[in-house]
This record gives structure tokens, sequence and C-alpha cells, in this order.
């Protein structure tokens, strides 16, 4: 289809504002702009139906089944968009005067006492916009704790090799040195490499749990206490919290500092990528760290300062506090029972179905296939097999991670799928697998009736062409 | 109750059935015992949908919305035409994830392709990311970018945003680099004897926070003569009118995209944009979209040079980036599309007229007056007595004055603003001062 | 899979050649097969230091990152900026599409010879 700049033509667009009713104020010629931005020239009705066919070449949790693994693709509440709407949140700047800000304030209060007792946390800060946001501030929480004790040695992080790419990006980037804890053989953190890893350069631990393969490490108050003799703090992702909410507390496991995804566990959407929102909780001996801003007070002389402009993504919190007191206490644990329940679920019908789960047993909220004998066996792989998911409308799970799962495929239903829906995705995955042993080539050439085939991203990283060439003229 | 399951108990308990369990404790037999909570958390018991509303609408309401506000800072009170909010909330945009699967998410990614071309556009350089969290971790970014093993200062314009100044502070607290501030002089920025060959970047924003015009040429020309980077902070609501950075010689643009039809929202979620030459493209962090062609042959657009990025790079990646706001960034491109090229001009010589006028009829109060002789752009200061009282005089009749800068205030003023408000406003203030 | 006689190699799979006190170095046929499509290559500056088995930059493919391992320590004397805009010479000329060349030398890693080399492979693929 055409890009908006392909629909544009001279002299097109809108009457959005009245004429100038001050006297013209001329800019000295110095700062003026020579070339205009070559933005398009467009009515509001053309405008209207670009953007209505790009909606329908997205693909929506509206749209269809999406057991994206580890990104809790849950359905996303109308009440938290309305709620995000209403003129007494939109419209307040983020410097005015406190008297006038007392709902802004109560929605934060609220929140944070609620996602407090959800993880067993003291307080929390709402300023990082996303989840590898709050793991950078997070860490630096942990760095700025051992560097007020004077314990500057402390330069190391340890992250288990099963861990998401931004755990060992966060830590870089607060400064840290990365070692990779291995799994063991079922998938959870080997405790004698723990504590072989573990010394006085420990800063801390970063840990999922339940962990990116979809268990619970059982051993977890043996993790937290090996890490805490050796004078690090434990991180917890929050990556994987819908699994045990209402069920466990990452605060009672040892846990000093978590970070949460309000954009995966508290329902509230995703936008294509963002926005998000990544609160941090802190046991009380951190509170004196957590940030503050420049202009809107608060932060103590020990605050590692802040990590982005004003408060908070404000309106994220809106959602993730209409979603967390419709479901309440119960409300909160039953969400997580389901998710487990479903991905058990569905695991299981996988399994009678043929496939091969990469751990056996139950799992938490995900699991994780591994199409490794397939691949042997067909040459079909598990790209192959997602991009065959994508003709029978339903989003693929995530492929190629963990990365100590050979040719994974991460399924994560989450709790508001029917068990209609995970028959019918075990019925189309089984199907897939039938044309694997059958027609293996066919799988190859999946998908076919999208609105394009499988596109060549060798050639666009070798010349990336990332942004429209203008005619010349 | 209270929940959004869909399947009803019964389906539900013949799941756990067809587990061969009897409930949900079978399901947590790796959960230590001494974990796992007897009791449910202490918080309120499910309410239903209408409940909650009442509860959400009643906070909303103890907010006070200002009908006339004359504060930016940071937060810019533009006019945000149906179109844009109504367009954005498709639902199909709204609840999709990052668009990993290209086949299926051709929408999503040729938005931002068209967002990318858009802030190019704005900022005259040749690559822009998909968007970071904010303008303020967009700059911490970009001063990122430049760290180079031999250069490992920055230089920060003190005249730029507190909060991003704060910002990158705290971005650089992480990584070990060094910051140094360069003073304000006659409310612009000082570079001089500042640069040398450790410096790996300098970053000014342009119009600085007290509004002024900076001389981006200058500092461009100054900073590549020492072998650094040039990083502008700029407004994207002045860039129909102002030189765009890439054309005044920035290596890299940044900025917070909130005035492209953001709501003020109490601070967020707003809209980090980051724009490079093209030496530096492969520096960007975040979600890149290029132009490539599918197995048909036709266009198609992916998420490309992944292997910069942390899901591949890990320890090894210049940014953690992953979510970002993507909803912000196709806002934003509706803006710009709807407004257009004269629209956005307008926009810029509205707020910079009627900024003018402000500061003209505020001047004639006396003891008010300008605090900085150079041109600016929609935001100045004026220094002026009791700057609390006029405040409070303003906030009794509905309207957000400037925000207080030691003995003064710092005004903003955009196309939004109509004569009267601007000359009410100006009328509150002299009736203040003249008491 | 082409091994010239005339280079030696490391375990992690980069050639060296030395011509008057300067060391090229590429990365084998072995390893561009291996990585598939390469998309980019990260080469350091000149006059930047390296040391033998530590990380002189990485090649991209389109999924995965792998470090290219300095077979020698010494300071580079030039980079191959053809790649930088061309990158799939790496798959299409291996042995012509050198990444550094290294002058100053003072260490060598192990290094192997296109017999020993051949056997290694041999050994990763088995």
């Amino acid at each position: 289809m055409k890009l908006i700049f392909e629909r544009s033509r001279p002299g097109r667009g809108n009457d959005i504002l009245p004429p100038l009713d001050v006297p013209a104020a001329p800019l000295p010629e110095e700062y003026r702009r020579k070339a205009p931005p070559r933005l398009p020239e467009i009515g509001e009705s053309d405008l209207s139906r670009h953007y209505q066919a790009l909606s329908r070449r997205a693909f929506g949790v509206c749209d269809g089944f999406y057991p994206l693994g580890s990104c809790t693709m849950k359905y996303n509440p109308k009440l938290g968009e309305e709620m995000a709407s209403l003129p007494g949140f939109t419209g307040i700047h983020p410097l005015q005067p406190i008297q006038t800000i007392l709902g802004c304030q109560k929605v934060i209060t609220q929140a944070e006492y609620l996602l407090c007792e959800v993880t067993g946390m003291d307080a929390m800060t709402f300023q990082p916009a996303a989840g590898a946001h709050g793991e950078f501030t997070g860490l630096l929480l942990i760095k700025a704790y051992h560097h007020s004790r004077g314990d500057t040695g402390r330069t190391v992080i340890l992250v288990p090799d099963s861990a998401h790419g931004t755990n060992p990006a966060s830590a870089a980037m607060a400064g840290f040195t990365v070692k990779n804890i291995p799994s063991t053989p079922e998938g959870l953190v080997d405790l004698e490499a723990l504590k072989a890893a573990c010394g006085p350069d420990t800063a801390g631990l970063m840990l999922t749990n339940p962990n990116t393969v979809g268990l619970f490490e059982r051993d977890i108050l043996d993790i937290t206490a090996i890490v805490h003799e050796a004078g690090g703090l434990v991180y917890y992702d929050g990556a994987n919290l819908n699994a045990i909410m209402g069920v466990a507390r990452p605060g009672d496991m040892g846990f000093d500092v978590c970070h949460l995804n309000l954009h995966k566990t508290f329902a509230t959407p995703h936008g294509g990528g963002g926005p998000g929102s990544g609160p941090v909780g802190v046991k009380e001996f951190l509170i004196p760290f957590l940030p503050g801003s420049a202009l809107g007070g608060y932060g103590g002389e020990q605050s590692i300062g802040q990590v982005r402009a004003f408060h908070a993504n404000f309106l994220v919190v809106v959602r993730a506090l209409a979603y967390l007191l419709r479901l309440g206490n119960a409300g909160i644990a039953e969400a997580a029972h389901t998710a487990v329940l479903n991905a058990n679920y569905l695991k299981q019908k996988l399994e009678e179905a043929g496939y091969t789960a990469a751990f056996p047993g139950l799992c938490m909220h995900e699991f994780v296939l591994t199409l490794e004998g397939l691949k042997k066996e067909t040459g079909v792989s598990a790209l192959d097999a997602a991009k065959a998911m994508l003709d029978a409308g339903i989003h693929p799970p995530t492929m190629y991670f963990p990365l100590i799962v050979h040719e994974a495929l991460m399924f994560e239903p989450t709790e508001t799928e029917t068990p209609d829906t995970l028959d019918e995705a075990a019925a189309v995955l089984a199907e897939i697998l039938r044309r694997a042993k059958e027609n293996p080539e066919a799988l190859h050439a999946a998908p076919v009736t999208t609105v394009i085939g499988r596109p060549d991203e060798t050639a666009a990283a070798r010349r990336p062409v990332v942004r429209y060439a203008f005619p010349e003229g | 109750m209270g929940g959004y399951l869909p399947a009803a108990e019964a389906e539900r308990a013949a799941q756990y059935a067809a587990l061969g369990l009897d409930g949900p404790t079978g399901l947590y037999r790796d959960v230590p015992d001494s974990v796992y909570l007897k009791e449910p958390l202490h918080m309120p018991e499910p309410k239903s949908e209408l409940e909650v509303r009442r509860i959400l609408e009643g906070l909303a309401e103890q907010n006070v919305r200002f009908r006339t506000i004359l504060r930016g800072a940071g937060a810019y009170d533009h006019y945000i035409p149906a179109a844009v909010s109504r367009i954005a909330a498709k639902e199909a945009f709204v609840t999709a994830y990052t668009p990993y699967q290209a086949e299926i998410s051709q929408g999503v990614l040729q938005s931002i392709f068209e967002f990318q071309t858009m802030i190019c556009e704005l900022t005259g350089l040749d690559a822009a990311n998909a968007s970071v969290y904010d303008g303020a971790s967009a700059a911490a970014e970009a001063v990122a970018m430049c760290k180079e093993r031999k250069r490992t200062r920055a230089v920060i314009a003190a005249a730029a945003h507190p909060d991003v100044i704060a910002t990158i502070q705290t971005y650089c607290f992480g990584s070990g680099t060094e910051v140094v501030l360069a003073p304000v002089k006659d409310g612009v920025t000082d570079l001089t004897g500042l640069l040398d060959d450790a410096t790996a970047c300098v970053y000014i924003q342009h119009p600085n926070f007290f509004g002024q015009l900076e001389d981006l040429r200058g500092f461009a020309e100054a900073a590549h003569a020492a072998g650094a980077k040039l990083i502008a902070g700029v407004n994207p609501a002045t860039l129909g009118v102002l030189e765009s950075p890439g054309a005044c010689g920035a290596d890299i643009a940044v900025g917070e995209g909130q005035p492209l039809g953001l709501p003020l929202a109490w601070g967020g979620p707003y809209l980090g944009f980051m724009a490079a030459a093209q030496p530096l493209m492969r520096r960007l962090p975040g979600r890149i979209v290029g132009e490539t062609t599918d197995s048909r042959g036709e266009r198609a657009f992916v998420l490309t040079m992944q292997a910069r990025e942390q899901h591949i790079r890990r320890e090894k990646a210049s940014s953690n980036v992953c979510s970002n706001e993507a909803l912000c960034a196709l806002t934003a491109s509706i803006y710009l599309s709807l407004m257009g090229r004269s629209g956005l001009r307008q926009v810029g010589e509205q707020s910079h007229a009627k900024a003018h006028y402000l500061a003209e009829e505020l001047c004639q109060i006396p003891g008010v007056s300008l605090r900085y002789p150079g041109p600016f752009f929609h935001e100045f200061v004026t220094d002026l007595p009791q700057p609390r009282k006029v405040l409070s005089a303003l906030e009794e009749q509905g309207i957000l004055g400037g925000w207080v800068l030691g003995d003064g205030l710092l005004w903003c003023a955009t196309e939004k603003q109509t004569k009267e408000q601007l000359d009410e406003a100006v009328s509150i203030v002299k009736e203040v001062l003249g008491k | 899979m082409n091994i010239p006689d005339e280079l030696r190699y490391t375990k992690s799979h980069e050639w060296l050649k030395e011509e008057d006190g300067i060391y090229t170095v590429g990365l084998t046929d072995f390893a561009q097969h291996a990585l598939g499509d390469i998309v980019f290559v990260n080469l350091p500056q000149e006059g930047d230091p390296l040391t033998a088995g530590e990380a002189l930059g990485d090649v991209e493919s389109v999924k995965a990152v792998s470090d290219v391992i300095s077979p020698v320590s010494g300071v580079v004397k030039a980079v191959n900026e053809e790649l930088l805009d061309n990158p799939a010479l790496v798959n299409e000329d291996p042995y012509g599409a050198w990444l550094v060349q290294v002058e100053e030398v003072s260490d060598e890693e192990e290094l192997l010879d296109a017999a020993a080399y051949e056997a290694h492979c041999a050994g990763e693929e088995g």
C-alpha cells in the first residue's frame, strides 16, 4: 500500500487553526528555516482511510490468540482506556501546584499501595517508563546502596544464562560487569555454580521467578540467601509475575528490589511497542536511594537522581489502577491461577499432539517447546511452524528464546482465553505437525495468506532504508 | 467476579480435571510452603466496572483543570485536533505488541517508517529510531551514543531543562561518563574553554529552558573543531519555523514529542524522538524499521539492524531499551500528517507571536521586565515582584501562570490561547502588582 | 571448504597473513559459512591497540552477533572500509575481504597451519 507521503498532493490539507489574533512577530532571519519539512499534504478523509488501512494490517489482542511467551498478551480492558482519557487526568500539566493535583497523587499512592501489597515491597517509584527502564533504575539503586556503604568493589551482576537480553544490557548500562550463571538440565539456576560465582565483587543477582522457561525456582530461598551471604542484593525481574500474583510475593522470597511491567501483568495495552510502565519496588532500606525529580521536588540526598522527565507514564498507571481495583484480592489470585491453568492445559494438548516440551511436567504461566527433533527429521524449523500459524490467524509464540533451548517456541496463553481458543490452537498446531511430516516444502513457503510473504531481512540490514526517499524536484 | 476471565467456572473445573488436578493448589507445588500465601492479599474485594468507574472519575474530579495554561517548562498545551486521538485509539494499534512478525504487522511497521521519515524531515537528519521513553531519556541515550574510548566527557548546557540534565547525570552515573555543565551567560550557553580532545559531545537545548534561541551553528562548529559531536535538544513544534538542527550542523537531534498531539497527562506517557546523521545511524538505540522486499518482490517493512539491540547483543548492547512509546509515535505521525507542513508552520508562528504579545503586554506593567536580552521563541522569563502572589491570583481565575524561577516567572504561550485569554491574564497580573 | 595453505589460522576461525611486519586479519570460509549472511562489520579505528585473544570487533548477521578475536597484539594500521558499505564481501570472498591490518605486533595467539586448521574444523563440524 501507499505511504502517506505518496498520498500527499500539493495544496491539500486541513484548516485546523483560526487566523492569528495578535500582531505577527518576525523571527530573526538567521534562525528561520530555509526548506520546510516535507510533511504530508492530505485531507482528513484520506488520512482517515490511510490509518484504517494500516490498522487492518496490524494484529492486536483484539484480532486473535496471541500466545507470545514472556509478553503476557492478556486482554486489555476498555474501562482502562476510558479512564485514561478522562479530561481530569489528560488535561493536567505536570508542574501544577500540589493542591490542584490531589487526584493524580491519589492514583499514584493507591497504585503504590496495591502493587507493594502484591509484591511484598515497601515503596515504589513510578518514574520508569518500561521494564528495561525499571531494570536500569533498580540496578542503579543497588549501585548507590553499595557506594553509600563505601563498598565500591562490588562490580559484578549475576544473570542466569536463560535471562532476557535486557538484564545483561541494563547491568552493563549501570556500569556493572555481567557474569552468567548456567542453568541445570532441569532449567533451574545451578546452585553450585551460583555459590562459586558469588564473592566480594558480587553486587547482586537478577532473576525472574517463574524463570524464562516457565518454571518456578523451587530453591528460591536458598538462592536469595546465597547472594545475601555474599553481600549482594537480589533483583526481581517482574516479567513473569502474572503466574504468581496473589499466590506468592517476591518480597517474601528474599528479593530486595523489583520492577513490574504494568503493560504485561496489569493489563495495560502494548500499543505496538509502548508506552509501558515499569515501576520499581524496594525494601525499606533502599528507600533513601529512590529517584527524585529536579522540578518536582522530593528525592533525598542519597537519591540516584531521576531517570526521565516529570513523574511517570501516568495514564498507564491509571489503566493499571482500574484493573487492580476491578480484580481485587480474589481476582488477582484467580487471574494467576487461570494463567497457569491455561498454560498447562495447552502444554498437555500439544504434547498429546506430538510436540516435545523442553522441560517436562507442570509449568507456570508459560512453557517452551523444542522443535529440534522435528527439524532434524523434516527440515521444518521453529520459524517455519511459527509462520504457518500466521496463516491460521494465530500470533506465533516467541521464537528462539530462551537461548538455552534449541528451536524454541515459547507459549504464554494468559488467563483471558477460553478452553475453546486453546483447543483450536492445539488443533492448528497438530495440523502443522502433520503437514511438516508430509509436505515440509509447503511450510517453508508459509505464510501464504498474509499481506506480504516473508521479508528479506538480510537486504534490509545490509543496506538500511530507514526513511522515505522523496522524488527529486 | 471482578476479573476478565472468559471461561465459566465449570469450564475451568474441567480443565483442572483434564490435568488430573482438583484445583489451583496443585499447580504451585514448587512454591516453598513458607512463601505460599495462606490468606488473601490485604487489598479491596473485587469490584464491578461501574464501581471502579465511579472511583476513578471521582479521583479525576479532585484535580483542577486550568482553562488557560501559560506554563510550559517541558510540557506544552497545544491544540489536539479531533482526528488525532480518535484515529490513534483504533484497537489493533492499541493492543498490538512490538511488530516482531512482519507478515501480520505491516500496518504498525509502516506507521513507524512514516514516523521515522517525519522525524528526519523535522530534524534535517538521515535516520531516526522508532522512539524512546521521553525527551530526557532520549538526551541521555544520545550522550551514550557519542562516548568513545578516548572521549569520555559530556558537556551539557546548564540552560537545558533541569529534568533533562538530571536524567543525563543519572545515566552517566551508570556508565561512568564525566558530565561538565556549560554555564549560562545572559540566558544562553557559554562554551568558552570547555571543549578538548576528551570531549565526546556537547548537548545544547534550542530553544533552551528559558525559551531563548541558541547559536546552534556556532556550537556545531566549536564541537566539531574539538572533534566532538553536537547533540541538539529541540522542540518539534518549533521546527516548522526554526532552522532544522541538521542544517545547523548537529550530529544528533533529540527531543520531547509531546507537543505533537499528546495530552499533558501529568507528565506522561510522552515521546522521546532521536535522529542522527548517517555515520551515527548504527549507534541509535531501540527499534528501527527498514524497507525491504518480500518473497513476492513487493515492498515490505521489517525491524532492522537488530544486532545492535539487547536481545541479541546482551551485555555488549549500547542500550537496554526494549519497549518504547510506539503508540505515542503513531499519535505524533497522525498529528503531523493532519496539520501538514502549513499547519505545523502556523503552530510555530502563532505560538511565537502570542508569546511575544504576552511578553510585550506584561512588560507594560511597572516592575515587570524581560530577564534576558536575546531572541526567544514561545517561552520567556520575566522578573517581577511577588511571583507567587501573582500565580495565586491567576490560579483563582482558572489560569495556570508561569513557572517560578527565582524572582521571576517562565511563561509560555501557544496557538491555543486567544488574545482575550492573554489579555485577561495580563490584567490580573497588573491588578496584583498595582496594589 | 577453502583453506589456503599460505595462511595461518586461529581456533576461533580468523586467518592471518604476515608481510613485511604487517599482519592482515580476516574471517575464514568456515566462519562466514557458519555465520550466514553477514549484514554489518564493526571494526576498530586506526591506531587502536589490539590484544591477542581479545575481540577486535564483531560481525553481525540478521539475528546474531559474533566477536572477531584478534590473533595478535599490536596496533591497528588500517581497516577495510569497503566492508562498511558492502559486508557481503566477507561471504563472497572471505580471503580477499580482510578486516584489519596490524603493525607493531608484539604477541601472537596459538596459531594453526592449514592442515591443523582443517582438522580443527572437521572436529567442530562432527
